[in-house]
């Protein structure tokens, strides 16, 4: 048998690869965003001094970087429904993917906190800053600086990620791929369409973290910012 | 419903979970050997190899290996090949592995210093023998402790196999939940079990990363 591919049979369903598309990226802007605030809170909780709210984050982000995405969404979906709750399969997706997404935040930006120097909090103690002042403008915003480039491949990272949440039938680009070529039988054309798809999500991604980059952190520009 | 858990259903978890060490072995071995070739080609004097190694890095780092799994599935029985699930998993995850060990290990390998590069061809070694005798051994040293955290991804990504029937640790559970349909118990303890591979090698990781800045700070020339 030799390789036949009829790309022009799988491209005219075009609409739903679109519709799959903008539903992947709906995901990750959902679930960055909040697993962005997610893993700046543990990143923080685990720098207390309290115990329990230190043991509590470390404890969150080890369990999830040392357990697949794909249990944790099973968990989430079966963990909801088993205590009476329903949801879209959207907002388990979303869910899911924030308790992921916020352990591997909260790792980079304990790194970027560890690199604060002390001098520099002590300084801003000396000029009498409030304690909310001091985490905003010393520690928080020059540790996102410092750990830009490693958040947003991260982010980029969790868009592809999204895909397994077509296992749990959330309508986004790889469950539109399923769909397509369960109906077309033209199972590889439609993978080689997604997978171009996929690779022009992530270029655009970056693209948009970099452009976003050189205007929130105008002193990177001229250290120079690697794309 | 179709009864409790019971030992034969716990066998046959520990099966899966043999079958994803299993998946996990071939991944770390077929994508350490093309990651090799990887990295050596991102840093060869060739532009043409560098651009195509570049670009198979790229392409592979854009797509979700859910993807590239299904092209492995589908793919390779569009050319006529008929695969079994582990051929297809394993093929699949070997190209997946060998972009990201490729990428690390050229960081790894371009993060010698400077002057070992300089002294190795003052000595008027061949780049083989530079390679070979002066860069790689240290380097290794360098590359160790990210790869053992790159193995942690490796068992995670194993999951993913499920997808096109490959039984390992995941797919033994939606089998045994399919029987019995107590989901949270079953993925509860496929969950554990998952945790129970990868935290020792996280630790061990963490542990060989310490150990590593101890010695660097000692050898730092200036």
């Amino acid at each position: 048998m030799s390789l036949q591919l009829d790309f022009p049979a799988v491209l005219e369903r075009w609409p739903s690869f679109l519709a799959g598309a903008v539903l992947t990226l709906e995901l990750a802007a959902f679930a960055t965003v909040l697993g962005a605030l997610l893993g700046t809170l543990a990143a923080v909780g685990r720098g207390t001094h309290n115990a329990l709210i230190a043991g509590a984050s470390k404890a969150y982000v080890e369990t999830i970087r040392n357990t697949p995405l794909l249990v944790q969404i099973f968990l989430v979906y079966f963990g909801l429904a088993s205590l009476g709750l329903k949801f879209s399969a959207f907002a388990v997706a979303v869910a899911a993917l924030t308790i992921n997404v916020g352990a591997y935040t909260a790792e980079i930006m304990r790194a970027g906190f560890e690199a604060i120097p002390r001098g520099q909090i002590e300084a801003a103690e000396g000029l009498a800053l409030s304690r909310l002042q001091i985490y905003w403008h010393i520690i928080l915003l020059p540790a996102v600086e410092k750990v830009y480039p490693a958040l947003t491949s991260q982010f980029v990272l969790l868009m592809l990620a999204s895909s397994v949440c077509s296992q749990i039938s959330a309508e986004e680009l790889t469950a539109v791929a399923n769909y397509i070529q369960s109906d077309t039988y033209r199972a590889f054309e439609t993978y080689i369409i997604v997978a171009v798809l996929y690779v022009i999500l992530s270029l655009v991604m970056r693209a948009g973290f970099w452009g976003l980059g050189l205007v929130l952190f105008p002193r990177r520009r001229r250290l120079g910012t690697p794309l | 419903m179709g009864g409790h858990l019971n030992i034969n259903h716990l066998m046959f978890l520990g099966q899966g979970a043999l079958w994803t060490i299993g998946l996990s072995v071939i991944a770390l071995i077929g994508g350490g050997i093309v990651g090799f070739v990887i990295a050596l080609a991102r840093i060869s004097p060739l532009k043409s190899v560098r651009l195509a190694s570049a670009t198979y890095v790229q392409l592979v780092q854009g797509t979700p290996l859910l993807v590239i799994l299904f092209l492995g599935y589908f793919g390779l029985a569009a050319i006529g090949l008929k695969v079994s699930p582990l051929t297809a998993a394993s093929a699949s995850l070997t190209l997946y592995v060998a972009a990201y060990l490729g990428e690390i290990w050229r960081g790894c390998i371009q993060s010698v210093p400077k002057p070992q590069w300089e002294a190795a061809e003052g000595l008027a070694l061949s780049r083989t023998q530079r390679m070979s005798k002066v860069i790689l051994p240290q380097a290794i040293r360098i590359a160790t402790p990210p790869t053992v955290g790159f193995m942690v991804q490796i068992i995670k990504n194993t999951s993913l196999a499920s997808v096109v029937g490959f039984v390992e640790l995941m797919r033994s559970g939606q089998i045994v939940n399919n029987s019995l349909f107590e989901p949270f118990a079953i993925y509860a303890i496929i969950a554990v079990t998952y945790f129970a591979m990868c935290y020792p090698l996280s630790l061990f990781s963490q542990r060989l990363e310490r150990r590593m800045g101890r010695g660097r700070s000692n050898l730092a020339p200036a």
